[in-house]
């Protein structure tokens, strides 16, 4: 049976950037099973999709796009763009940690990318009404991407 | 991007790297060469924590170490730490016993999961040739995958102790939230074992990477500690002599508002730059190191007069493996405190901080008023410190480089900056690779 691990990323206090954390947060909140919150810390993320055959990543973006866009990019075969940056303030983010499972060979075969454009990233800032749409548009993706 | 840069001369050379690759946070680097000689070096640094300084007056002293701890997702505990033992000066209160080796070993984790990913992920590709970790992943498979799981393991000591890994939310001044139990590290302990395994043979490995031949005659400024290797407590001295109380730092050092950068430049009053982080503490606490530290040192030839920043990439190993035996032995004879915290009420009074983070001293200081509100407060990172001595090396080193080509001397460059582990942190902008080269 394929096994699907949901990842949400990004940091609670910084305005934008907690999209990702609330997709993943929405869609424990439905029941669906192995999904997870994370800071984007390297080894946790890399941990956390171990053993999967199918990575649902959603993350904050900045690729100039409106605020709210949902860009979708399927990462299983080719390196993630600019616009999935380092999500905290790690010189290592989401991107890294997925082209580096990519290195060493333990990348799930099939990754798909949810990016949701931000625009802040202020310290203490909570997330703008856009988003919190993008976030809904990202989760309704991630659900359809699991039934398939 | 060049247009706020004079002409071009002839036989100039400018390199200019907007964003520096792999350095926590943001910084960018100016650098001018006129037939043959160094005219002009520039560090710049977008360095947040003066509007950290202006964001806490009129907030309670008990709010300091969550609020500092923002900061900087990769050294949050030594915001925390500092933060704490300044707000207990101010009280005229000290945490002792179990909180006081709780609070070490959260500072262990720091160092282990920090020095981790700046030993494997940032610095050794470096020396290997590797534009990144990730291409060097490919061809160092086990080094990579080794140095992961080491991270994490000091990671671990952060979920466990402090409530999760990046910015611990169970640190309080006064000592924790809610103390441990002795089950909570039985994982942990089986993960340190390991890790002083891992410890030792990332020593060994980086102790064959190959290094320039570059020393310095610097003087090196950390705590020191009369039976320990510094993290938390300490005076503040230097192989130049100073030994003072660390209420007394703004008496010897002070900060230089230089236009080109928004971090603060600090000198040591009468002497000019200073060096902290691991070489400085290594060099003068080396007797402090564990008798294992020090064998594996001595076998891999390095010692207290280390002066080759290059080499810095072993002292961190080295001091991975303090940290990994260290958090293990204050495991072992660990017994849950009665109370998690000590009554910490602090007011009408000025507080000293002083902590080792991973990359060298973290200095702040509160002035509380009556109520034990936050009136001013003065924060002074590690990379602030190092920022002189990091752009004297590369006034040093360029001459001897200048034969490379543009992206050779750039690469050198960014390699003598790594040595620092700069940690230009809480970036509100993202890390992105922009370089551009003139040359005439």
């Amino acid at each position: 049976m394929t096994r699907a691990v949901v990842i949400g990323v990004g940091n609670a206090l910084r305005g934008d950037d907690a999209a990702g954390l609330l997709v993943a947060r929405g869609l424990s909140g439905r029941g669906i099973e192995n999904v997870h919150e994370s800071s984007g810390e390297t080894a946790s993320l890399m941990e956390l999709w171990e053993g999967a055959d199918v990575l649902l990543l959603a993350d904050a973006a900045q690729s100039g796009a409106e605020p709210g866009t949902v860009l979708r990019f399927d990462g299983s075969e080719t390196p993630l763009p600019e616009a999935f940056p380092p999500c905290s303030t790690h010189a290592f983010g989401l991107a890294e940690a997925v082209e580096l499972a990519r290195s060493l060979g333990t990348l799930p075969p099939r990754v798909i990318v949810f990016g949701i454009e931000g625009r802040s990233f202020d310290h203490g800032a909570s997330p703008g009404p856009e988003i919190v749409a993008g976030v809904a548009e990202a989760s309704r993706l991630i659900e359809e991407e699991l039934k398939r | 991007m060049s247009n706020d840069l004079p002409p071009t001369p002839r036989n100039t050379r400018t390199i200019k790297v907007d964003y520096l690759a792999r350095v926590e946070g943001e910084g960018a680097m100016h650098l001018r060469v006129q037939d043959g000689r160094i005219e002009d070096v520039k560090l710049k640094i977008f360095e947040p924590p003066r509007f950290f300084e202006a964001f806490m007056r009129g907030r309670s002293f008990r709010e300091a170490p969550d609020i500092t701890a923002r900061i900087c997702g990769i050294c949050p505990v030594a915001y925390q730490m500092s933060a704490c033992h300044a707000m207990e000066d101010a009280a005229g209160v000290r945490v002792t016993g179990q909180l006081r080796e709780l609070r070490r070993l959260l500072y262990c984790g720091e160092w282990i999961e920090s020095h981790g990913l700046h030993v494997f992920m940032l610095h050794a590709p470096d020396f290997l040739g590797y534009p990144s970790a990730i291409e060097m992943a490919k061809d160092h498979r086990e080094v990579v995958e080794m140095g992961l799981k080491l991270k994490k393991v000091g990671n671990d000591i952060g979920n466990v102790l402090g409530g999760r890994e990046v910015h611990p939310v169970n640190v309080k001044v006064g000592g924790f939230f809610k103390a441990p139990l002795k089950r909570d590290f039985a994982k942990l302990e089986e993960d340190l074992k390991w890790a002083v395994e891992a410890a030792e043979k990332t020593i060994r490995w980086t102790a064959e990477l190959p290094f320039p031949d570059f020393e310095e005659d610097y003087e090196f400024v950390c705590l020191s500690h009369p039976d320990e290797y510094p993290m938390n407590e300490g005076r503040l001295v230097s192989n130049r002599g100073l030994d003072i109380a660390i209420s007394e730092y703004e008496e010897h050092f002070e900060e230089e508002h230089v236009p080109y950068t928004n971090a603060l430049q600090s000198i040591h009053k009468g002497h000019g730059a200073y060096f902290v982080g691991p070489m400085a503490r290594l060099a003068l606490n080396f007797d402090k190191l564990t008798p294992r530290c020090r064998a594996l040192a001595a076998e891999v030839g390095l010692d207290a007069g280390c002066r080759n920043p290059f080499r810095s990439i072993i002292v961190r190993s080295v001091e991975i493996l303090y940290a990994c035996e260290e958090a293990l032995r204050i495991l072992d004879s660990y017994e849950p405190p009665e109370a998690s915290s000590i009554e910490v009420n602090a007011n009408g009074a000025t507080g000293f901080g002083c902590t080792e983070a991973p990359r060298g001293l973290l200095y702040h200081r509160y002035r509380l008023d009556e109520r034990g509100d936050i009136q001013e407060a003065k924060i002074v990172p590690p990379t602030s410190q190092n920022q002189k001595t990091i752009e004297n090396d590369l006034r040093r080193l360029v001459p001897d480089f200048l034969h490379l080509d543009d992206d050779g001397l750039q690469w050198q460059c960014e390699q003598a900056i790594r040595n620092y582990d700069p940690c230009i942190s809480c970036a509100t902008h993202f890390l992105k690779i922009h370089r551009e080269t003139v040359s005439a």
